[in-house]
Parts: structure tokens; sequence; C-alpha cells
């Protein structure tokens, strides 16, 4: 009798429990591909801006390194939020990204030269109004970047709110 | 499941980054051996100090900084190798002062070569490179201590660095450097090929190459 009465509540809250759980799951499996395309944007940008410094040779200026800092090591961290899957993962990244992102965004003022060159902070080395490509007449190298790093940030943000 | 998407795009972009590595460098390579061909001007100007025998079949291009370190590392094994294939390799010498202050050394060089102690010059400077070039530490001072064993007229030599001219040398080079997309010196051509990736050993298989190539 004492262990019938035990159980009850378990078999209670396990049978409410099934609806919102596989809701629940199909949320979070949601949220995985999204942060999957997150880790793909981060290991696409890395892949690229070590095309353009080791297969074509161009030397990254000093707010390329800046910007690199806060998106090499977004690979990892996204990679290690998708096993298991942590929703964590966001508090961590996003930080990074916004970073990563208002680097990118004073480089293209440098660029562009809404910003004077003088006020530029590397004088040594590359000068980072460096022109080394320019795609369709607009996609430069540090554009690439700023576009990178809002997709990066839209879809973390995105992630934030379904988490939350 | 999740493991295989991921491992999936893992391997997807290697191999893309890797196919569009090769594609590059091959198309590279193309484009170097083109300018080499119809373009050799980019290669070689009137300027140019040459080495060598004229009618020699090898051409090693070689765009190098008079501090910088490992191009006085590579001129024994350069000598080397052409002592050991007499009359088969010349050696062309452009300038890639790409460091802040190297361009008066360059200046030095140049106005040895109008006392016709070019050579001489180039091998007192990398002799005694670690003296007033110690880590990129330039002390000019110190090398002009080394320049009389080159037996020059000093007062001479002066004179002749204030010449405009070499400015136009140092520029012209410089822009030879940037369209070859040398970023690095010493940067080696052999016959309009670049020494890729960077190391003696490559380098003397690149030579090698070249020579069995043409004779």
């Amino acid at each position: 009798m004492a262990t019938k009465l035990n159980l009850s509540p378990y078999i209670f809250n396990k049978n409410r429990e099934r609806k919102p759980m596989s809701q629940n799951n199909n949320v979070s499996e949601g949220n995985w591909y999204i942060l999957l395309a997150a880790w793909m944007v981060a290991a696409a940008s890395t892949l690229g801006s070590i095309f353009f410094s080791h297969v074509m040779e161009f030397a990254p200026c000093v707010l390329c390194w800046y910007q690199r800092i806060c998106l090499f090591p977004l690979v990892i961290i996204l990679a290690i939020g998708l096993f298991p899957f942590d929703k964590a993962v966001v508090k961590y990244a996003l930080p990074i990204a916004v970073s990563g992102w208002f680097v990118a965004a004073y480089h293209n003022l440098l660029y562009s030269g809404i910003i004077p060159q003088e006020m530029q902070p590397c004088t040594k080395g590359v000068s980072c109004t460096e022109k080394y490509i320019d795609l369709f007449g607009f996609l430069s190298i540090p554009m690439l970047s700023l576009i990178g790093f809002s997709i990066l940030v839209s879809i973390l943000f995105l992630l934030k709110k379904r988490t939350s | 499941m999740k493991y295989k998407i991921f491992a999936g795009i893992c391997l997807l972009f290697i191999g893309l980054f890797a196919a569009t590595s090769f594609y590059y460098k091959k198309d590279q390579a193309r484009m170097y051996k083109d300018m080499a061909a119809n373009d050799s001007s980019t290669f070689v100007r009137p300027h140019s100090r040459i080495l060598g025998p004229e009618d020699a079949k090898v051409v090693i291009v070689e765009f190098m900084d008079p501090a910088c370190e490992t191009c006085a590392a590579f001129s024994p094994l350069i000598k080397q190798i052409m002592d050991r294939n007499p009359d088969k390799i010349k050696l062309v010498i452009r300038y890639a002062p790409f460091h802040q202050g190297a361009d008066g050394f360059v200046k030095i060089l140049e106005a040895a070569g109008k006392q016709d102690k070019y050579w001489e010059t180039l091998n007192v400077m990398f002799k005694t490179q670690s003296v007033w070039a110690n880590h990129h530490n330039y002390q000019p001072e110190l090398l002009w201590d080394f320049l009389p064993k080159a037996s020059l007229d000093i007062e001479q030599l002066k004179k002749d660095m204030e010449d405009p001219t070499l400015n136009d040398i140092i520029a012209q080079d410089m822009a030879d450097a940037k369209t070859l997309n040398v970023q690095k010196t010493p940067g080696f051509f052999v016959n309009g090929k670049p020494l890729e990736p960077f190391g003696s050993k490559q380098l003397i298989r690149l030579i090698s190459s070249a020579l069995n190539e043409k004779y």
C-alpha cells in the first residue's frame, strides 16, 4: 500500500511531462541547428582569413588581428556548445562576437575613409587601409569580416531569445 | 547523427579549403610563368645588378634587403651553387627594403657600384651584418667602420648616395616586388618560378630542376 502511494506521483509526473517534453525536444533540436549555423559561419570565416594570409599571402594588419582574436575562438567555443547542446554557450560566445563586430565596424570606417588616416592606430607594418581585394566593387576584406560578425551576432541573439 | 552532420561539414570545409588552395597556387604558378615569358622586365630592370655570365640560362632573381639576416645567411649558399655550376647561372639582385631605414643601406650598395665595388661591398655588408643590424636594431654608424674593407672611396660614396636616381631604383624595385607578390626577404625566383615553400633545400631543388631543364 505504501509503495503504491509512493509510486503514483512519479507516474503522474512522468505522464504530465511527456507532452511538453517532446515539444521541448523539437525546440532544442531547432536550436541545435541554429548553433550549428553559427559555427559554420565562424569556421568558414576562419578558413577564409587563413586562406587570405597563408595561401594568397596577404599580410594581416593590426586590426585584422584583433578581429581574428574574436573570431578564431568562436570556432571552438561554438563547437563545444554543440556536443551536447548547451544553451549557455551564447553567454560566452556573444560578447566575443560583439567585440569582433565593433572592431570590424571601426575597420570599415577607416577603410572607407570616414575616419581619417591619421587617427588609425597602425602605422608600422601593414596599413589597415591597404586594399587587397575588391569583389563586385564593395566586398573588401574588412567588409567580409563585418558581414561575418553581423551574421554571427544575429544568430547568437536569436538563440539567446529562443533559450531564455 | 549530429556527430555525423558535424563531421561531414568539417570534411567539406577542409576539402573546399584544400581544393581552392591547390587551384589558386596552380593559377599563380601559371601567372608567374607567363610573366617571365612575356614581361621579363618585371624580374630584371636595366638598372639591376647581375652576377654571372650574360648568356646563363638559369636566372636567379633575388629580392633582398642588405639588412635582412636571412638574405645574408643565403648568400654563401648561392655563391656555392654558382661556383659548382660555372657559366650556367646568373644572379639578379633586386631590392625590397621593407624595413624602415633599410633603403639607406641600399643606397650605400648602389653608390659602391659606381666605384665598381658592388659585390665586394655586399659581401662586407653581409659578413658584418650581425654587428650593425643585430635583430633589426640598425646602427649605420657601425657599418661605416667596415666599409673601407671593400676599398671604397668613402667621400665619393657619400656624394654618390645623394643621387636622386637611387630613389627611383628603389621605388621601381619595390613596385616590382609588389607586382610579384614578394612579401618577405629574400624573395627568390628561378627562371620566373617563385621559391615555395621557402627554405634552403627547396631553393637547391628549384635551381637543380632549372639546371636540368636548360642544360
